[in-house]
C-alpha cells in the first residue's frame, strides 16, 4: 500500500470571476438583461429614450438666443439650419424673464422682492438649520414677516410696525392679565385687545406717526405684482401663516370640547371638500361682500386670506396624522409629570407629532406652491397667466413650448429641493431604531 | 379611631367657571360658541348691508331663464333655450364624466408606474422616476395648458385627412381620427333598437335611459351571475373528489354567447366617423379640452398614485415575499397572492384622498374651456346673471355633496377590504 493520498492538500489559487459577472457587463446583465422580459423592456425603454432625447436635445441646443419676435427667430433658423422645425426659439426667454419672473414691478426696485427673499431665507436657516446657526437669529425670524410686507408695498413703515405693535399690545395684555387673574382669561383679553388695537387704533397711530417722522420708500401697487415673484410671495405666506393656524385646528380637532371640536371638523371638512379655485372666486368676488360696506382691501391680500385658509386645513390633517401615531404612553407620561395641557403640548407631544408629520408638511408646502399658479384663473398674472400676456403681444404670437418649458423649469427646481429637503430633515430627526 | 366625615360641601363660586378644569372647558366651549355666532353674524349682516346696497337680493329665480350659451361637449341634449339649471346639470355631468375616466386611468398608469419603479432593471426604474419626479414637481394648471397646446398645435387639421395622398392618416382600422379639433371615435348604433325611455319630463334633469343598453347590461349582469354560479359548483367538485372540472371554456361561452345573440338581435354596428365638408362627420366626437383635461389629470395623479402604490409594496416586509417564494410561488403570484392584499390596506385611505384631488382639480377646466360644473355654474351663468353669492355657494355646495359621497363609497370599500385584526 502506498500512501498515495486522492484528496488535494492544498487550496487551489482563486480564480478571477468569470467576465460576464462583474464590472460593467456583469452590472449590465444583471440590471438590464436579466431574463426575457426585463430584456425587452430594457431594449423599449431604450428606444424610447432615445426618441425622446432626440427630439429634445436638438431643439434644447440648437436655438435661437438672441431675435425680437417669432419671425425674427424663424428667420435665423432658416438661415442656419434650413428649417424652423426642431429648434427653440430662446429669444423670448430673454427678452422677457425679469417679466416672468417679476411681473409688472416697477425694474428700477427689483432690489427690494431680491432682498426680500435673501433675507427669507436668513430668517429660516435657524428654523431649517437648527444644529448650525444661533438661536438668537429667531428674533430676526419674528421681525421678518413685517419687514417682508415693507419691503414688497413699500410705503410708510408705520403700517408693517403698528400691525407688529398689535402682537406687542396683545402680548402685553396677556401676560399682565394671566399673572392677575388667569391664562384662560389672558388669552381671551389678549386676543380682544390686538384686535381692538388693529381695527380702530392702528390706522390712527399709522397716520400720526407718519406725518411725524416720514420714513417710507416708493409704494408699489398690489396690481403690479406678478410673474414667479407672486408665487413665491403667495406661497411664503400661505405656508408661513397656515402652520400654526393647522396646528390649532388640529389640536381643536382632538380636543374633548365638543363644540371646539365641531367648529374645528366643520371648518377642515369644508375647506377639504371645495376645490382652490372655488375659494378663489370667494377672493375676488364675495369677500367684500363679507365686510363691513366699503372695505375694499386689495385683491392679492385677498387671495393670500383664502389660500392661507386652505393650505391651513390640510395642515390640520396632516398633523393631526402626527397627533394621531405618537403612542398613547406619550401623553399618559406627560400627565403623569404633572405637565398642564399647553405644556404638555409643548414640551412632549407636538416636537414629536411635527417630526412625524415633517413629510406631509413638506408635501402640503409643495402643493400649495404649485396651486398658487391658479390665481391666473382669476385674472392675476402669475406666470402662467404672464405666459398668455407674452403669446398675446404680437411679436410673440404662437410661442407655447419654450414659455411653458421655462415655467415648469421654475417650478420644478423649487419643488424639488423643497422634497429633497424634507427628506435630509427626515433622516436628521430620525431617532428610532433602523 | 378615625372618624370618617364626608368632605366639605363645595359651594358653587363664580372664579370655579375659570380655576375649575370641570367647569372651565364648559365656559371655554361656550365662549367659542359665542364668538362663532358673533363672527358669523358680522358677515352675514355686512352681507345684507351690501347686498341691500348692490340692489341684488338672494334669489335663486335666475336659474329658470333660459341660458342663452351653448355646451359643445355634453351627455346629454341640450340647446341655448334650455335653463341655467339645466346647463349646470350638464356641467355637473361633465365634471363627473372627466372625474370617472380620469380616476380610471390614473389609477391603471399609477399602479402600473409603482410597480416598474420597483423592477430590478436598472433602466426602466430610472425612467419611471424621472415621470414620478417630472409630473409631482410641476403645477397641474401647467400640464393642462400645455396638454391643450399639444393637442392644437401638434395634431393634423381635419384638412389633411383629405385628398388622395392625405398627410395623415384615421388611426385603428380607420375608425379613430384624430384631429386638432378631438378625436372623433366609433359609436355603437342599433340598427333594430328598442329606443330610449324618457325620465323626468321636461324637468331640468331630464335624461333618456336607452334600453339597448339596460338590455346588454342586465344580459351581462345575468352572464357573470351564472360564471360564479359554473365557478362555484367546480370548486365544490374539486372539494369531493380533488379533482378541478375544466371551465374556462363553459366560462367563456356563458359570457360571450347570450351577448352576442343580443347585439345580433338589436343590430348592433359601428357609426365610424368620416370627413364630410371641412369636418369630420358620425361617430362620437370628443373635444380637445375634454382629452387635455383628462390626459393632464391622469397623468399628473398618476404619479402620486404611483408613488402611493410603491410605498405600500415596500411597507410589507421582505419576509413575506421570501415566504411566499419558499412555498414555492412565482414572483408574478407572489405579487398578486401575497403581497397586493396586504398592501391594498396601505394604498386605498391615501388612494381616496387623490381621486378627491382628481376630482377637485377637474375644476381648473375653465382653463381649457372645458364645461363642467365650474364652467357653467361658476362661469357663464354667473358672470351672465351677475349672482355671484348664490353661484359661488351653490357651486361649493356642489363639490362638497361629491367630495362627501366619494370618500364614503371609499371608506366603505377600505372597510371592507380592511384587515380585521383582533
Amino acid at each position: 500500500m502506498s500512501d498515495v493520498s486522492f484528496v488535494r492538500t492544498e487550496m487551489l489559487p482563486e480564480q478571477a470571476p468569470p467576465a460576464s459577472e462583474v464590472g460593467a457587463l456583469g452590472w449590465i446583465k444583471h440590471n438590464l438583461f436579466s431574463s426575457w422580459l426585463n430584456s425587452i423592456l430594457t431594449i423599449i425603454s431604450l428606444y424610447a429614450v432615445y426618441y425622446v432625447l432626440s427630439g429634445i436635445l436638438p431643439w434644447t441646443f440648437q436655438s435661437v438666443w438672441n431675435a425680437d419676435s417669432l419671425n425674427q427667430c424663424r428667420e435665423i433658423m432658416l438661415e442656419n439650419w434650413g428649417s424652423t422645425h426642431g429648434h427653440a426659439c430662446w429669444a423670448v426667454i430673454n427678452d422677457r424673464w425679469l417679466q416672468l419672473l417679476f411681473g409688472f414691478y416697477p425694474s428700477h426696485l427689483y432690489w427690494r422682492p431680491i432682498l426680500a427673499l435673501i433675507l427669507l431665507l436668513v430668517a429660516l436657516a435657524p428654523v431649517l438649520y437648527s444644529d448650525r446657526v444661533p438661536t438668537k437669529m429667531l428674533i430676526f425670524s419674528a421681525i421678518y414677516p413685517f419687514l417682508m410686507v415693507w419691503l414688497m408695498w413699500g410705503g410708510t413703515i408705520w403700517g408693517p410696525i403698528s400691525a407688529a405693535l398689535g402682537f406687542v399690545v396683545g402680548w402685553g395684555v396677556y401676560t399682565i392679565v394671566s399673572k392677575q387673574l388667569s391664562g384662560l382669561f389672558g388669552i381671551i383679553l389678549g386676543v380682544l385687545a390686538s384686535v381692538i388695537w388693529w381695527l380702530f387704533i392702528s390706522s390712527y397711530f399709522t397716520s400720526a406717526m407718519a406725518s411725524i417722522i416720514p420714513i417710507g420708500m416708493e409704494a408699489v401697487e398690489s396690481r403690479q405684482f406678478g410673474g414667479f415673484m407672486l408665487a413665491v410671495l403667495l406661497g411664503v405666506v400661505a405656508i408661513g401663516v397656515s402652520l400654526p393656524i393647522g396646528i390649532v385646528l388640529a389640536l381643536g380637532r382632538q380636543s374633548d370640547l365638543l363644540i371646539v371640536k365641531y367648529l374645528c371638523v366643520g371648518f377642515i371638512e369644508f375647506i377639504r371638500g371645495v376645490p382652490l379655485i372655488t375659494l378663489l372666486f370667494v377672493a375676488s368676488l364675495l369677500l367684500n361682500l363679507f365686510l363691513p360696506p366699503g372695505t375694499n382691501f386689495d385683491i392679492i391680500l385677498r387671495v393670500m386670506i383664502m389660500m392661507t385658509l386652505f393650505s391651513a386645513a390640510y395642515m390640520a390633517e396632516v398633523i393631526r396624522g402626527g397627533l394621531a401615531a405618537l403612542p398613547r404612553g406619550q401623553y399618559e407620561g406627560a400627565d403623569s409629570l404633572g405637565l398642564n395641557y399647553w405644556q404638555a403640548q409643548r414640551l412632549i407631544i407636538m416636537p414629536q407629532a411635527l417630526k412625524i408629520s415633517i413629510p406631509g408638511i413638506v408635501s402640503t408646502f409643495i402643493g400649495i406652491f404649485k396651486d398658487t399658479t391658479l390665481v391666473s384663473i382669476i385674472g392675476l398674472f402669475d406666470v402662467i397667466g404672464l405666459a398668455s400676456a407674452i403669446r398675446a403681444d404680437t411679436a410673440w404670437n404662437g410661442i407655447y413650448w419654450e414659455l411653458f418649458a421655462f415655467i415648469a423649469a421654475l417650478f420644478f427646481v423649487v419643488c424639488f429641493s423643497m422634497s429633497r429637503y424634507s427628506m435630509y430633515l427626515e433622516r436628521k430627526l430620525q431617532t428610532g431604531h433602523r | 379611631m378615625t372618624t370618617l366625615t364626608d368632605p366639605p360641601k363645595e359651594h358653587f363660586r363664580l372664579s370655579m367657571l375659570l380655576y375649575d378644569t370641570r367647569y372651565r372647558s364648559a365656559t371655554i366651549q361656550v365662549i367659542a360658541l359665542i364668538g362663532f355666532m358673533l363672527l358669523a353674524a358680522w358677515i352675514i349682516s355686512n352681507t345684507i348691508q351690501n347686498l341691500e346696497a348692490l340692489g341684488k337680493p338672494v334669489e335663486f329665480g335666475f336659474f329658470g331663464e333660459p341660458a342663452s350659451y351653448d355646451i359643445n361637449q355634453r351627455l346629454l341634449e341640450y340647446t341655448s333655450r334650455d335653463s341655467h339649471l339645466r346647463a349646470a346639470f350638464i356641467g355637473l355631468l361633465n365634471t363627473l364624466v372627466v372625474a370617472v375616466l380620469g380616476c380610471i386611468t390614473a389609477t391603471i398608469v399609477g399602479v402600473l408606474v409603482g410597480v416598474l419603479r420597483l423592477s430590478n432593471n436598472w433602466l426602466v426604474a430610472r425612467i419611471m422616476t424621472v415621470y414620478v419626479e417630472m409630473f409631482r414637481n410641476v403645477p397641474v394648471l401647467l400640464w393642462i395648458v400645455l396638454a391643450m397646446a399639444i393637442l392644437i398645435e401638434g395634431l393634423p387639421a381635419p384638412n389633411a385627412f383629405r385628398g388622395d395622398n392625405p398627410t395623415a392618416t384615421m388611426d385603428l382600422f380607420n375608425s379613430v381620427a384624430v384631429t386638432n379639433r378631438g378625436v372623433y371615435i366609433p359609436e355603437f348604433l342599433f340598427s333594430r333598437g328598442l329606443g330610449d325611455i324618457h325620465l323626468f319630463g321636461a324637468s331640468s334633469i331630464r335624461f333618456n335611459v336607452s334600453l339597448d343598453l339596460v338590455a346588454f347590461l342586465v344580459v351581462l349582469g345575468g352572464s357573470i351571475f351564472a360564471m360564479r354560479k359554473i365557478s362555484g359548483w367546480a370548486a365544490a367538485k374539486q372539494e369531493a373528489t380533488g379533482d378541478r372540472p375544466t371551465i374556462w371554456h363553459i366560462q367563456l361561452g356563458v359570457l360571450f354567447v347570450p351577448m352576442i345573440i343580443l347585439l345580433t338581435v338589436l343590430g348592433f354596428h359601428l357609426g365610424y366617423p368620416e370627413l364630410k365638408g371641412f369636418n369630420f362627420k358620425g361617430g362620437t366626437h370628443m373635444r380637445n379640452s375634454l382629452i387635455a383635461l383628462w390626459l393632464a389629470l391622469s397623468l399628473y395623479t398618476a404619479a402620486f398614485i404611483a408613488e402611493i402604490v410603491r410605498a405600500g409594496i415596500l411597507a410589507i416586509s421582505k419576509g413575506q415575499t421570501e415566504a411566499a417564494s419558499a412555498l414555492g410561488l412565482r414572483p408574478g403570484r407572489t405579487m398578486r397572492l401575497v403581497i397586493l392584499p396586504q398592501a391594498l390596506r396601505v394604498i386605498i385611505p391615501p388612494m381616496i384622498s387623490n381621486y378627491l384631488n382628481l376630482t377637485k382639480n377637474s375644476s381648473l377646466a375653465i382653463a381649457v374651456g372645458y364645461m363642467d360644473i365650474t364652467g357653467t355654474l361658476g362661469g357663464i351663468t354667473m358672470n351672465q346673471t351677475g349672482r355671484e353669492l348664490e353661484c359661488v355657494l351653490l357651486l361649493m355646495l356642489v363639490y362638497l355633496c361629491i367630495s362627501l359621497s366619494i370618500s364614503a363609497v371609499m371608506n366603505w370599500y377600505n372597510n371592507r377590504v380592511k384587515l380585521v385584526e383582533r
